[in-house]
């Protein structure tokens, strides 16, 4: 299954029945798949005007207490900053599917990571995403599965961050139910004011007491989400001197590199953050005693380079490659920059 | 003689008893107490839900006993029809301004417009950006000064939009009136229009449109008496009264 049909299958078997897109390349491929399956869902697909239109129906569905969803391509989640932070602010579950091609500007439509500020760092005021970055064609439909979870216990937008490569992969899925926790009644939802008092969904704080009070009761919960939501995957970690640090489709191939690098004899290891926010600053800070320098590969110039930068905190050298202009990173680049690292640090 | 009392008018059940932030003589306090009318009359305050929008118009959640969604700045139309594919049958509208509707907006209300979302938009028209002190918006009229056209807007800075003509035009948009709320005759139409955008929404024709011409006295500079006196002679040969289409 392609990777933009195992997210819509997920979706709907995750109980998403409402749909609204913006066909913009390279997430094309989801939108038509919801408009095939959605209807004979019993559920409702509707192409918007523009990804601005979509988040505001979403935002609908989203306050009438259903599971909703869209799919984006990078300059589309520009549009989109506006009608997100109202979401966070309005605490509403949704899922966005963000499918990231190459910038800035039109760049092109090939795939990058030159999203990654967007999708972490969000748009205007001050809230946060959950970013889950899948790095295969499962994981992809597990994480649009989490994500609606997710979004629904924390109240919050969930994206759901890949780049058109990904969602042009063919790979086997397994649908198998999510073992999850149970999530608690729904009883904010706009429905008409029958049999209870009325309800407001809104963004709006008039006094600065009611706002900073609003806001901080939104850090706890970003930093309830980061207690039990941070997920990471560490491959041939145990003795790694250099450690590489990848998400998505350049952990993929940062995998292989790993695999010939130790075939070689280098003691190389891979730490793939899955949520890019939380990001797993911890979980790189415990292997810094460990670790002689760590290596950074991207399909941007350096984004999520800062927050290993940050987690790091210049207790060791952390090196970069970057790969820019719709290009996939090949296993050879990687491995010869990290034998690079390996000269200098190791 | 024993006088028995009768009480002839009150409050409508759906208006909050409370003072509200609008200035003295605002059109926003009129037209959100035929709403109220409206609402009791229908009999729909619990099957209900408004989308607010951005501007004066904005706090008519505090003023309406109903369930209530505020939209990001223009975006209300697409909320609205968000809330009605997941709540058939309900009543769905929104409160928008010239501002929020026909500036940040266009794109929105047009396309909802297009698709004939089942929705009912409520678009109260005072040619001007009320809460932000009297900018030009949109339907500000050609010779009108605000505070970013001090001469008087000319046409360089564009001409007025008749919205309710430019959505009349699109099939999917059922009923469309225009009314204004500067005299009791005016206010009374203004309430039937309502009725009849609310009974096309949740009767599933399409969507419904009712503009409605107020006063801004405030950001204008008049008083409210000439203000209505501006409203009849500059905004009604602009903006003709009437219903546009009814099907």
């Amino acid at each position: 299954m392609k990777g933009c049909e195992a997210v819509g299958e997920a979706a709907l078997k995750a109980g998403c029945r409402h749909f609204y897109a913006y066909p913009a390349t390279p997430a094309t491929d989801l939108v038509e798949y919801m408009a095939r399956r959605l209807p004979a869902s019993g559920g409702v697909f509707m192409q918007a005007d523009s990804e601005i239109s979509a988040l505001g129906m979403v935002y609908g569905a989203a306050a009438a207490g259903k599971r909703s969803m869209t799919a984006l391509a990078g300059p589309g989640v520009g549009l989109c900053q506006e009608s997100i932070s109202h979401l966070a602010a309005s605490e509403l579950p949704c899922v966005l599917v963000h499918l990231s091609r190459s910038g800035p500007g039109q760049g092109n439509v090939l795939p990058s990571q030159g999203d990654y500020f967007q999708a972490t760092k969000c748009g205007p005021g001050d809230y946060h995403l959950l970013v889950l970055a899948p790095s295969s064609v499962q994981e992809a439909a597990d994480l649009t599965c989490l994500a609606f979870y997710l979004a629904d216990k924390y109240r919050n937008p969930v994206m759901v961050l890949a780049d058109g490569a990904l969602g042009q992969l063919v790979e086997r899925v397994n649908f198998s139910d999510r073992d999850l926790d149970s999530l608690p009644e729904i009883h904010w939802e706009v429905a008409g004011a029958a049999g209870r008092p009325r309800r407001v969904i809104s963004s709006i704080c008039f006094s600065v007491s009611e706002l900073a009070e609003h806001n901080l009761k939104l850090k706890e919960k970003y930093r309830d989400m980061a207690r039990a939501h941070t997920l990471f995957e560490v491959y041939e970690g145990q003795d790694a001197k250099v450690l590489l640090v990848a998400f998505g489709t350049a952990a993929r191939v940062a995998a292989k590199a790993v695999d010939k690098l130790r075939a070689e004899g280098y003691q190389v290891g891979l730490m793939r953050p899955i949520t890019l926010f939380p990001f797993p600053s911890d979980a790189l800070k415990e292997r810094v005693s460990q670790v002689k320098a760590f290596l950074v590969v991207e399909m941007n110039l350096g984004q999520m380079l800062e927050d290993v930068e940050r987690a790091v905190l210049g207790q060791r050298p952390v090196d970069f490659l970057g790969i820019t202009g719709g290009a996939v990173p090949t296993p050879e680049q990687i491995t010869a920059a990290v034998k690079e690292t390996w000269e200098k640090h190791c | 003689m024993a006088v028995t009392l009768e009480k002839v008018a009150d409050r409508p059940r759906p208006l909050y008893d409370v003072a509200t932030h609008y200035c003295p003589g605002c059109s926003h306090g009129v037209i959100q107490r035929l709403l109220a009318e409206v609402i009791t009359e229908l009999d729909i305050q619990q099957r209900i839900v408004g989308v607010a929008s951005v501007g004066c118009s904005l706090p008519i959640y505090h003023y309406l006993d109903i369930d209530f969604v505020c939209a990001p700045h223009g975006r209300a139309p697409a909320v609205a029809a968000g809330l009605n594919h997941a709540l058939p049958g309900r009543a769905i509208f929104t409160y928008q301004g010239d501002g929020d509707l026909a500036a940040a907006g266009m794109g929105q209300i047009v396309h909802a417009a297009a698709r004939g979302d089942r929705i009912a938009v409520i678009f109260a028209n005072n040619a001007t950006y009320g809460m932000t002190g009297g900018q030009m918006s949109p339907t500000t009229l050609l010779g009108q000064k605000t505070s970013t056209t001090p001469q008087g807007r000319d046409a360089q800075a564009g001409y007025p939009i008749r919205v309710a003509e430019l959505i009349a035009g699109l099939p999917g948009a059922t009923y469309v009136a225009r009314m204004a709320v500067n005299n009791p005759g005016n206010i009374k139409r203004a309430k039937l229009a309502l009725i009849r955008a609310f009974q096309n929404q949740m009767h599933n024709r399409g969507l419904s449109l009712v503009e409605i011409l107020g006063i801004c006295p405030t950001d204008w500079g008049l008083s409210p008496a000439e203000s209505l006196t501006w409203l009849k002679n500059y905004m009604i040969p602009y903006y003709p009264l009437g219903e546009l289409k009814s099907i």
